[in-house]
């Protein structure tokens, strides 16, 4: 049995602070790099999903007949099929692994299939006949409110709830539904060990959840499944949820052959979950200098049909609804139901994007009220360490550098911009004369790690071999670079010049947690930091050296102990890494609910041609707080990467909801920025000391998408003078909405 | 039952593949000639993952039927520099711009097709040239940053 | 079983379409329906061999011809709209031929055929016929080619107007499908011609705001406002996902008179 798995990872050279080339960028480069879609495995079969096309019915039969029939299938499973539990979710188990008596979104899995070949496969799953009564979907978030249909309400107040002030600003606002649009599908290799077992490379962003969810569905002992890390094509919260893991064991167990899967684009739109769609109330009141006096807010946020993280989602939507300001009076009610649409669940900023884009715009109205400059508004409300977070009241005790990114962002250079391509690209429509410039502002804040009393935790295991440092990880590389800042961490923390890190699989070491929430860096880096830390100082102890390089122990300046006979004996040392604890929230929403906060700020530059509804972000310039930067040129990656799904979100990315289905699951349709439609972007990072991280590192990758939404959009209705309460804002918004 | 047999060139060498249905050559490319440099992001033509040079020109693979590849000169990310490294590869990875890698490949094959073009492209050539190769993850900067230092930096 | 034949003249290929054969050019669009199990073709015959159909003569443009050589040399507002036809690796592969063969709505290089008023060469095993633009394109995909057909040329008028100006609106800078496309075109006598797509089933034309602009000499900033509130009266759009009915009919009239104005500086 041949199975190509990733190449092995070349050493990492470079120190924190530094930014090393990446150990498997030139792979990438040359097309060598293995992501899951190239997995193959001899006596592959190849497994394909049969898709309910109606947001809700119930199924009255199943003939899955005359897909076994064609020459070349090898299996054709339902839900009766499934050996264990018959469902699965990151919070709550709610979400059949196939559909049963009923399917209740649009793409639900209903039968899996395996063949010979990708073709045969998905003939077969054409061919299984499924008979469906249709019923009339719940799509409306506030019907199912009314229903009672929720996953989780939020009831959030604080302080005096009787405050009045004289300036007071309303306003209602929405975000449609993005979709992280990872550039690989969706895909896995499920191979037999021939004792009952499966190994497992799949696209993940968090093997060992998706392994505890697969045993429950397989009826297997833990130790009988073996989930890898494996080759990914981006993520951006697509691939916390689990989807075809489950089906590629049980197609791989029920036929005792290697099974691959891939999605195909459109599949893959119903195959994960998305950014939940929003609708939020706001008032504002604020006294005649601008100070906040109260905040009220109602938030509803659409889960879909089933639970996966719209608890948390709607947790922190609900946390962060001031933004980074001071606020002494606050009541938030948030709901997220549950309807017939597609399941919602992570992505990237993770509840903090939906109200940022609300918050902002309520500061912009208030500063209007006022008749004040917009920074200068928030520069009066700002929060900061010492204060406590408006919301929840938990005592900020890490950097929180508001004032600074205000400043920083005020002073930085406003630029014309590249002109070269106007509002309308190469279709023409515009041309200067029908252009105008407008400049909006916009600050974001959002927690890092888990919260809520969640045990959040990463192991890593650090290793010294004569080749140097040698890093264990279940921690997902998805592109943001941890394979190169883990090596960082661990060359620092050792002392060798030399790092790899390398990807085990679940059986080999404890969970890492989820390559989400802006936490690898600072969760598993932590481990990493500790585990080679603590290795140096058994390693000196133990031959009694005060220094440890590339060349062995060090005693008084003078090579007591050579590496190559030092790494004769095994030395490794394994750390689990905890944050600091948070707590549940009380009934209140009151608590110590966070472990740390980043704070960015945004400022947009755009060309609209208002009459005509066309925009061009020309560019945008950002300021985020990072504690301290590992990886200056992966940080700025981050920013560029996560300003572009920002500007995404304001201006064309949106999934097309009727009645439950999909309009536009596809990329012709679903519109993802070009390099024609990607601005200039300046960015200044703050680096203070005291964040618990490595080195004082903050996660860097979720703010950058937070707060470019809201300035674009207030670039926008600078330019326009139109309300736009709207994301993603359509030429329709701008050229004929109200002003 | 009879397959299709289509011989082009591949990569400077002669190619077989055996095609039994009007699928893609990006299927045909992986599936049947184990080439996985292309990758298969969206079936129609909007990503660019998949870009190849067909006789010279650079195409989605994902909408060039395999049985019309009779005869054709292909070449994919695997053959724009042989055993050697590009130095448009050589730029992305110091430039920073490779983030998960997956758009990589299409962007390698574009980029390469443009500096045989215009061995100094500006700023404008390079961004029309990539206008159909989508990256999720670093909002582009990296990249035209690399290929404007390689631009500058290349001789003749 | 797939059968891919791959001639080098235009006899062969008809031949080949009479024995039932679908024809392939760019695969721009017949790949799309591949890859998404939407059709399976079993008889195909690949046109990119055909030499006659790549060739390009001041007043016909074969069929083959592809978006990338009309960028760089066809007429003006031909040549712009396809600058706009998807991504340069699209306007690689895809032609002429094609976007008349699939006749979408929003086909980006039919409004500059119907603004010239030009016809479509079809040749069949029974001769050569060529149908003016107006009768060849009948409903959304729907044309007047009948089975066996093969598309090999477009005719364009022995005249070209002087003036041309080629506008589409699509919600990203490139590769993008039009929500609105225009062409509008003024001729030295000030004969003015008026085409969208995406705003009707077929490419259309607005005759009555030609007819009102033509015979104006000079036109006021008044008369542009009723050329373009006569463009929207006219057009026939829909509201799907891409947009609405209102932006559409709205954003017509705009772009049109952007486009007029082009042509009048």
């Amino acid at each position: 049995m041949t199975t190509r798995t990733h190449r092995r990872a070349i050493q990492v050279e470079g120190t924190v602070g530094e930014s090393p080339l990446r150990p498997d960028g030139i792979a990438k480069l040359q097309g060598k790099f293995a992501y899951a879609q190239d997995l193959e495995s001899e006596g592959m079969l190849w497994g394909a999903t049969v898709r309910s096309p109606h947001a809700s019915a119930t199924i009255e039969s199943i003939d899955i007949g005359p897909a076994l029939s064609i020459g070349g299938v090898h299996a054709v499973l339902t839900a009766s099929d499934v050996p264990g539990r018959p469902s699965f979710g990151l919070e709550h188990p709610d979400q059949p692994v196939l559909a049963g008596d009923k399917v209740s979104f649009w793409g639900e899995p209903v039968a899996i299939v395996a063949a010979e070949d990708p073709d045969t496969a998905r003939l077969a799953a054409a061919a299984v006949k499924v008979v469906y009564r249709e019923q009339v979907p719940l799509t409306d978030p506030e019907e199912a409110d009314l229903r009672d249909e929720v996953f989780r309400r939020m009831r959030i107040r604080r302080g005096d709830q009787d405050v009045s002030g004289p300036v007071v600003v309303e306003g209602y606002y929405e975000v449609g539904m993005q979709d992280q649009a990872p550039l690989g599908p969706e895909a896995g290799l499920a191979i037999p060990d021939g004792q009952g077992g499966i190994d497992l490379y799949a696209t993940s962003q968090f093997v060992h959840v998706d392994h505890e969810q697969i045993v429950a569905s397989l009826g297997l002992p833990p130790e009988a499944v073996r989930s890898h890390p494996t080759g990914i094509g981006g993520a951006f919260g697509a691939r916390e949820d689990v989807n075809l893991h489950i089906h590629l064991c049980m197609l791989a167990l029920h036929t005792r052959r290697p099974v691959k899967m891939v999605y195909r684009r459109s599949e893959s739109f119903a195959g994960h979950v998305h950014r939940h769609p929003a609708r939020m109330w706001y008032r504002h009141t604020a006294d005649a200098e601008g100070r906040l006096l109260r905040v009220e807010a109602r938030v509803v946020i659409d889960g879909g049909a089933y639970a996966s993280t719209t608890a948390a989602v709607l947790a922190n939507a609900c946390y962060f609804v001031v933004g980074p300001y001071r606020c002494d009076s606050v009541s938030v009610d948030g709901v997220g139901t549950r309807t017939n649409n597609p399941p919602c669940g992570a992505m990237r900023g993770f509840g903090a994007v939906q109200v940022c884009f609300a918050y902002e715009a309520q500061m912009d109205r208030l500063a209007e009220a006022l008749d004040m400059d917009p920074l200068e508004l928030r520069r009066r409300n700002v929060l900061a360490t010492g204060d406590v977070m408006p919301t929840t009241g938990q005592l900020i005790t890490t950097p929180l550098p508001t004032a600074e990114v205000i400043e920083t962002l005020r002073a930085m250079p406003l630029s014309d911009g590249d002109q070269s391509v106007l509002p309308g690209g190469s279709g023409l429509t515009s041309e200067l004369r029908d252009v105008v410039r407008g400049v909006g502002y916009a600050l974001g804040i959002k927690n890092l790690g888990f919260a809520e009393g969640f045990d959040d935790y990463a192991q890593a295991r650090v290793r010294l071999t004569s080749e140097g440092a040698i890093v264990e990880t279940a921690a997902i590389e998805v592109g943001q670079g941890l394979v190169t800042v883990l090596a960082q961490i661990a060359r620092a923390g050792l002392g060798v010049s030399k790092a790899e890190v390398r990807h085990v699989d679940t059986s080999r070491i404890d969970s890492a947690g989820s390559t989400s929430a802006s936490r690898q860096t600072q969760v598993s880096g932590g481990a990493t930091l500790e585990a080679s830390t603590r290795l140096r100082e058994r390693i000196l102890g133990h031959h009694h050296g005060d220094d440890l390089t590339d060349e062995g122990v060090w005693r008084s300046g003078a090579l007591v102990v050579p590496m190559e006979e030092l790494t004769r004996e095994a030395w490794e040392e394994t750390v689990t890494f905890r944050h600091p604890p948070t707590e549940a929230p009380n009934a209140d929403g009151q608590g110590a609910v966070h472990a740390d906060f980043a704070v960015a700020g945004h400022r947009a530059v755009v060309d609209v041609d208002p009459e005509l509804g066309m925009v061009k972000v020309v560019r945008v310039d950002t300021v985020q707080d990072v504690g301290r930067a590992l990886n200056p040129g992966s940080i700025r990656g981050q920013i560029e990467g996560g300003i572009m799904q920002g500007v995404g979100l304001a201006i064309m990315e949106e999934l097309v909801m009727e009645n439950g289905v999909i309009r536009n699951p596809n990329f012709t349709d679903y519109l993802l920025p070009t390099i024609l439609d990607a601005p200039d972007v300046e960015a200044v990072l703050i680096e203070e000391d005291g964040s618990w991280g490595p080195f004082g590192a903050k996660g860097v990758g979720e703010p950058p998408t937070i707060s470019s939404t809201a300035a674009v959009a207030a670039a926008i209705r600078i330019a326009t003078g139109r309300q736009l309460n709207r994301v993603p804002i359509r030429p329709q918004d701008i050229s004929m909405g109200d002003r | 039952m009879s397959a299709l047999i289509v011989e082009f060139t591949l990569n400077g060498s002669p190619a077989t593949a055996r095609v039994m249905s009007s699928g893609s050559a990006l299927d045909a490319l992986r599936d049947e000639l184990g080439l996985f440099g292309a990758k298969s992001g969206c079936e129609q033509g909007e990503c660019g993952s998949c870009s190849i040079l067909l006789d010279g020109a650079v195409v989605c693979s994902c909408l060039v039927m395999a049985g019309d590849l009779q005869g054709l000169v292909v070449v994919t990310v695997e053959g724009v520099a042989g055993d050697e490294i590009h130095p448009v590869q050589t730029a992305m990875h110091e430039g920073g711009a490779v983030q998960c890698g997956f758009c990589t490949p299409g962007i390698v094959v574009a980029a390469v097709d443009l500096f045989e073009r215009i061995p100094h492209p500006t700023g404008e050539e390079i961004k029309e040239a990539l206008a159909g190769n989508i990256c999720r993850c670093t909002g582009y900067g990296a990249i035209v940053r690399a290929l404007q230092e390689l631009s500058a930096g290349s001789g003749t | 079983m797939v059968e891919v034949q791959h001639p080098t003249s235009v006899d062969q290929a008809v031949a080949a379409m009479a024995e039932g054969a679908l024809a392939l050019a760019g695969g721009t669009d017949l790949m799309v329906e591949v890859n998404f199990g939407h059709a399976r073709p079993e008889n195909v015959v690949a046109l990119r061999r055909i030499g006659e159909l790549a060739e390009w003569e001041p007043n016909r443009i074969g069929a083959g011809v592809t978006w990338s050589r009309l960028e760089q040399g066809g007429p003006l507002a031909l040549a712009q709209a396809a600058r706009t036809v998807g991504s340069p690796q699209i306007r690689n592969a895809g032609t002429l031929g094609g976007n008349v063969g699939t006749a979408s709505p929003a086909g980006d290089g039919l409004p500059f055929l119907a603004a010239v008023d030009a016809s479509i060469e079809l040749v069949s095993p029974a001769g050569v016929r060529s149908v003016p633009w107006h009768e060849y394109f009948v409903g959304v995909k729907k044309t007047a080619r009948l089975a066996g057909e093969l598309i090999t040329a477009i005719g364009l008028p022995e005249a070209m107007p002087e003036r041309q100006a080629f506008g589409k609106i699509g919600t990203r800078n490139a590769m993008v499908i039009a929500t609105v496309c225009c062409v509008v075109t003024r001729a030295q006598t000030g004969v003015t011609t008026v085409a969208l797509g995406s705003v009707a089933p077929t490419p259309m034309r607005a005759r009555q705001a030609e007819e009102m602009i033509s015979s104006i000499d000079r036109p006021s900033e008044s008369d542009m406002v009723e050329f373009a509130r006569l463009v929207s009266e006219e057009v026939r759009p829909i509201t799907d996902h891409r947009s609405t009915e209102e932006y559409r009919r709205y954003a017509a009239g705009i772009l049109a008179r952007r486009l007029l104005d082009r042509c009048l500086r």
